[in-house]
């Protein structure tokens, strides 16, 4: 039972700070720039696609893992420049058919460049296997690869915690999504600050891409569903917040995680089998959306409201 | 006199109900792209392998063959079909891998009074109640393969059994068929979702229940994310894994390598069988691709041919439904996974194999053909089918 719990929690953690490697440059690109960029999962699909073909260029997962971030932190640049500083003072309406249409594009292009078939890279041989933890009622077993996982996902999370609390640059982001007027009038650069912000939301949207690639599959499509729970993520944490992003991801995670593993159990102890096996899974991937549904009528600004 | 006479014979000819069509044309419907794409390409590529060895033709007449990926989506396939049976008026269709898509698409080729050849998906609902004159299946019923791993596993002496697969109608007759023949304990029976990449909580509950044996339905890429997790999390120490040979065959063997070794799986065909037809498909399919082929790949084989000899049988005349019902029924082509008869519902009554994953004489790691689990089984669903 132990062993249970704490694999499902590491299960949920890991989930949840892959979901807030995507949420943090989602939120700061909301918050900060009041811009919907529907396209950030397609940040999330190219950033794999460049991190697959770059590992097996290289023939090292990790050189291929800086290689596809640093590609997609250009293709960051080059989006901002071209296309994303014009829709910063458009409406809402012009920012979804925008970014919608370059998901579409991007769904393409790399069709057309990789295949329409999936992608399926292993992770480093080293860490195909799994650690084993000695506890007092018998070892304890977890994958190594996700430990890594987890490991990459809480420095993230440290770093952007002491960038945005502690330091000068942190202070302009965190000014610039409470009152975006008021930070250019004190004379902040905020056209390069944008530049800096959504630059770093790519790289981490191809840092979460190329860490779970050999974990799911690399493939045409993958940005959408995971761009709906970043969302679910950004609502639950409040828009533009850095540790709501976190925390909102975390719940998500565990909640997710967790729901596939106990809903079933629990409703098979009520209800007949074969109802129970239908019922479960569908109530499980609607839990987190019914706990959105919860934030937004009890929380509007989700729970670490930005702008206070 | 000999004007009239040939104005008569012209009109006659015109009067006749079916006329020699001039070439055959196959809609080919099936999941190319994402996950499950291993699984539909295989079935193509075995497909117009056989057409190429046809020399371009089915039943002495040219083939042209329309292909469509579904994307794993039944509203996608669906309008795929509808394009295939309205626009381009096929005379056959085959191609569907997932039997979610098969049962979407189904209705409307019945309606349209078109030959659908299943070279994989095979739903309990087509084998049964819902049995259909224009619905064949080449390959299998959903249950059987599953229904075989049951009888060895139940014969070997499995005791504590968790079960994962998906949640939709092709999961749900693999727990039907398993469990038909496996009666010792079901410690769970875990549903995913179709297409799901990410096991670790589904890997937390099999390591709690400390099972000694798990049997998992995972095609495609699902089944290859499944067995590199299962290892990752250290179950494959104490739990062995069995799998009908969807699951086990060269697709997910490719992608996963050395942990598959030793793994028991199911089939009706194998790659090692020895018989003229296989040898020349095997032979010619590695040729051709530079891969061994996987059992989808020889049952799109099977398909093409059968739509062969159906045609060679009613001399082209493909418009005669009921003859062409009739040629399709008696099977004279020679299947590569030796002699088969279709059963009353227009599934295959046929033997099952054990095959085992090692080490073959070139050092390849694939599957090796141990025994027969089942002589001339017959699915479980045929005494309700009451084919018009």
């Amino acid at each position: 039972m132990t062993q249970l719990i704490l694999e499902q929690a590491l299960n949920g953690l890991q989930f949840g700070l892959m979901l807030f490697l995507l949420a943090a440059g989602l939120t700061l690109v909301f918050g900060i720039m009041d811009c919907i960029n529907l396209a950030h999962g397609s940040l999330y699909m190219v950033g794999a696609y460049f991190v697959a073909a770059a590992a097996q260029v290289a023939d090292s997962f990790w050189v291929g893992l800086g290689a596809g971030v640093a590609g997609a932190a250009l293709l960051g640049l080059l989006l901002e420049v071209s296309l994303f500083r014009r829709l910063y003072q458009r409406d809402h309406l012009a920012q979804v058919l925008a970014t919608f249409a370059l998901i579409l594009i991007a769904n393409e292009a790399v069709r057309a460049i990789w295949g329409p078939a999936a992608i399926m890279f292993n992770p480093p041989e080293a860490l195909a296997g799994p650690v084993e933890f000695p506890l007092p009622h018998g070892a304890f077993f977890y994958p190594a690869y996700r430990l890594v996982i987890i490991a990459v996902g809480l420095a993230v999370a440290a770093l952007l915690y002491l960038l945005v609390a502690r330091s000068r640059v942190g202070m302009w982001v965190r000014a610039g999504a409470a009152n975006r007027e008021m930070t250019e009038a004190l004379g902040i650069n905020v056209r390069a600050l944008f530049t800096a912000v959504f630059v770093f939301g790519a790289a981490l949207c191809a840092l979460a891409g190329g860490l779970l690639g050999p974990l799911l599959a690399v493939q045409v499509g993958m940005g959408e569903s995971v761009l709906i729970l970043a969302f679910v993520v950004i609502i639950i944490g409040g828009i533009g917040s850095i540790r709501g992003a976190l925390v909102g991801s975390l719940i998500v995670g565990t909640v997710d995680t967790l729901g596939r593993a106990l809903l079933p159990a629990l409703l098979r102890a009520t209800l007949p089998a074969d109802a129970a096996a239908t019922l479960g899974p569908a109530l499980a991937s609607i839990l987190i959306y019914l706990l959105m549904a919860g934030i937004l009528f009890f929380r509007p600004q989700g729970l670490f409201p930005a702008r206070a | 006199m000999l004007l009239r006479l040939t104005a008569i014979a012209a009109a006659l000819m015109l009067a006749g109900n079916a006329l020699a069509a001039d070439k055959i044309k196959v809609g080919f419907v099936s999941t190319l792209s994402g996950p499950g794409a291993g699984l539909g390409v295989d079935i193509r590529d075995g497909y117009n392998l056989a057409i190429k060895q046809l020399g371009g033709k089915l039943g002495d007449l040219p083939a042209e063959v329309i292909i469509a990926d579904d994307q794993q989506n039944p509203d996608v396939a669906k309008q795929a079909a509808d394009k295939f049976l309205k626009k381009d008026k096929v005379d056959f269709m085959t191609g569907i891998v997932f039997s979610n898509i098969m049962l979407a698409v189904g209705p409307s080729v019945f309606e349209n009074k078109t030959f659908y050849i299943s070279a994989n998906a095979g739903p309990s609902q087509y084998a049964g109640e819902q049995c259909n004159p224009f619905f064949f299946n080449v390959a299998w019923q959903n249950d059987n393969l599953h229904e075989a791993v049951g009888k060895y596993m139940q014969d070997k002496g499995f005791k504590n059994v968790v079960i994962v697969t998906p949640n939709y109608p092709g999961g749900k007759d693999a727990v039907a068929g398993f469990k038909r023949f496996y009666k010792g304990k079901v410690a769970e029976e875990i549903y995913t979702k179709l297409g799901q990449l990410d096991y670790a909580a589904e890997l937390a509950q099999v390591r709690s229940h400390k099972p000694d044996a798990l049997f998992f339905f995972l095609p495609g890429g699902m089944g290859i994310n499944f067995v590199k997790q299962f290892v990752a999390a250290g179950l494959s120490r104490d739990i062995q894994l069995f799998a009908p040979g969807f699951s086990a065959d060269e697709d997910v063997i490719k992608a996963v390598g050395a942990p598959m070794m030793g793994m028991f799986n199911s089939s009706h065909w194998a790659h090692d069988m020895d018989n003229p037809e296989n040898k020349r498909f095997v032979a010619e399919f590695e040729k051709e691709y530079k891969r061994l082929p996987s059992l989808y790949a020889s049952q799109g084989y099977d398909a093409a041919f059968m739509m062969d000899a159906a045609v060679r049988d009613v001399k082209g005349r493909v418009d005669d439904k009921v003859a062409l019902q009739k040629a399709l029924e008696a099977k004279r082509f020679k299947s590569v996974r030796g002699d088969f008869k279709f059963n009353t519902n227009h599934y295959p009554v046929q033997n099952y194999y054990l095959r085992v994953i090692g080490k073959d004489g070139q050092g390849r790691i694939t599957n090796k053909t141990m025994g027969t689990i089942f002589t001339n089984h017959a699915d479980a669903y045929v005494a309700s089918c009451k084919m018009k």
